[in-house]
């Protein structure tokens, strides 16, 4: 288990509870999170769960694999360096207190 | 005050899920009902061909929005609930179970079904197509089967649904047929290069593709399929069909009501249709795009996409959808991703390793 905060687009905050294993965006569409949209599903394929991971938290994740690395060529919103696809970071106790932001337009 | 009958959203897939969504960010406050004639809460479709034939898992990791996320955008879910008509002159629904229902605006994403072989033989045991959670369930196990008792698998079809089903079907140890009518796989949505990539793919994993194969008849005994004969007189055998030829889209609701429909409910690039009362999203649309032509697309961007627009148009907004359409498809490790259509190119430009196969292939027209 490991608490997840993610900041909506307006700012709001949610801190949500995950069991370790299921993906950021996951717990995000469970939840009614606002800002994501995740179309393809957490298959890596379509660049819609995009998020900017929140300090002290980017060098705590393992890297983007090639294929994240690809689809974050494609995000909607401006790429910065704490850009990620949420559904390719998977909870796990080290990362209790992640947090994540969800930019304003995914498509 | 007046009573306001809530706005309605007929089908609870991809495109239902998100013109409820949408309705909501866009400010919608009354009443809205999302209606659903499986027994499950909304779920994603695409796994179904994919990952999930070789490993069904928990519901959860398919579902679409959770009951949390429902009930925070105040979205009430109506499973297990058959549309019978739409009665426009009274803004009604009545459903199988004789229950009627008023609406003040519509929204139909009743999605596609898959087509139905139409040869004697099709209603044969163990002859299987994909649309459901429930279809992919059976595949699987059919598969699984097929494998164990070392019989064919045979897959009518060498398009997305049909390839991945083969894919999956060699990763979990079955013999695999594909039967192609039409010279190369995947002819109505890639370049022959990307088909010829393809099919070395599937034969290196063992896969038997025949093409121009056209299917005569199903052959069984005592109700259970055994093979699959072709014009060319030769017969397969099988110990399970799956039929992966293309769907139809499901518009028998909105033109048993008189809307405009042409193989798919016509609607606008704002995703409406020919009564101001109503929208239509995803798979159930043809779209009439400015040049006249009809555009039907089945994939989840533009389930979403014109979800979205014909959200915008219930609150009397126009949000057009002219993005870009793209496509993915998984076989085996590799991934095949397409952005754009690509008819009437008369070039093919590509890049990278063909063979290999980890290419892009890029497509021109130079009159345009």
């Amino acid at each position: 288990m490991a608490q997840v905060t993610y900041i909506e687009p307006d700012g709001a905050t949610r801190t949500l509870t995950l069991a370790a294993g299921t993906s950021v965006m996951r717990g995000a569409m469970d939840a009614g999170v606002e800002g994501i949209e995740a179309q393809c599903g957490g298959n890596c394929a379509c660049a819609t769960c995009h998020c900017y991971v929140q300090d002290p938290w980017l060098d705590k994740l393992p890297p983007p694999s090639d294929d994240e690395a690809l689809m974050l060529t494609n995000v909607a919103a401006e790429r910065r360096p704490n850009s990620r696809l949420s559904c390719q970071l998977i909870v796990e106790p080290g990362l209790d207190g992640l947090t994540v932001r969800f930019p304003d337009r995914q498509s | 005050m007046d009573f306001q009958a809530p706005i309605v959203v007929v089908g609870a897939g991809q495109a239902g899920v998100q013109v409820a969504d949408s309705l909501r960010q866009e400010g919608y406050s009354g009443e809205l009902l999302l209606i659903g004639n499986e027994s499950h809460p909304p779920y994603q479709r695409p796994p179904l061909s994919k990952k999930w034939l070789l490993e069904p898992g928990a519901f959860s990791a398919l579902s679409l929005r959770g009951a949390e996320a429902l009930q925070r955008r105040r979205i009430e879910l109506k499973l297990d609930s058959e549309v019978t008509a739409i009665d426009r002159a009274a803004s009604r629904l009545r459903f199988s179970n004789g229950e009627q229902l008023a609406y003040s605006k519509l929204a139909l994403t009743t999605g596609a079904l898959a087509r139905a072989l139409a040869l004697p033989g099709a209603s044969l045991g163990q002859v299987l197509s994909l649309r459901s959670i429930a279809d992919s369930g059976a595949i699987s196990a059919a598969l699984r089967r097929c494998a164990a008792e070392d019989r064919p698998v045979v897959v009518i079809g060498g398009g997305f649904i049909g390839l991945e089903v083969a894919a999956s079907a060699r990763k979990l140890g079955a013999a695999v047929t594909v039967l192609e009518g039409l010279p190369r796989l995947m002819s109505r949505v890639t370049a022959p290069i990307v088909s010829e990539a393809f099919e070395r793919v599937h034969r290196a994993h063992g896969v038997e593709l025949v093409f121009g194969a056209q299917v005569t008849q199903l052959r069984g005994s005592a109700g259970c399929i055994e093979s699959v004969c072709t014009a060319d007189g030769r017969e397969y055998a099988a110990g399970c069909v799956v039929v992966g030829i293309g769907v139809v889209p499901d518009d028998r609701l909105a033109a048993a009501a008189g809307l405009a429909c042409d193989r798919g409910i016509l609607v606008d690039d704002c995703a409406r249709t020919s009564d101001a009362s109503i929208v239509a999203a995803g798979d159930c649309t043809a779209r009439r795009l400015a040049d006249g032509r009809l555009l039907r697309l089945e994939s989840v961007q533009n389930a979403v996409e014109q979800a979205k627009s014909a959200a915008a148009a219930l609150l009397g907004r126009e949000r057009p959808f002219r993005a870009a359409p793209w496509f993915w498809s998984d076989q085996y490790d590799i991934k095949l991703q397409m952005v754009g259509l690509s008819h009437g190119y008369d070039q093919v430009v590509t890049r990278g390793d063909v063979q290999k196969p980890a290419f892009s292939a890029f497509y021109s027209r130079l009159d345009a």
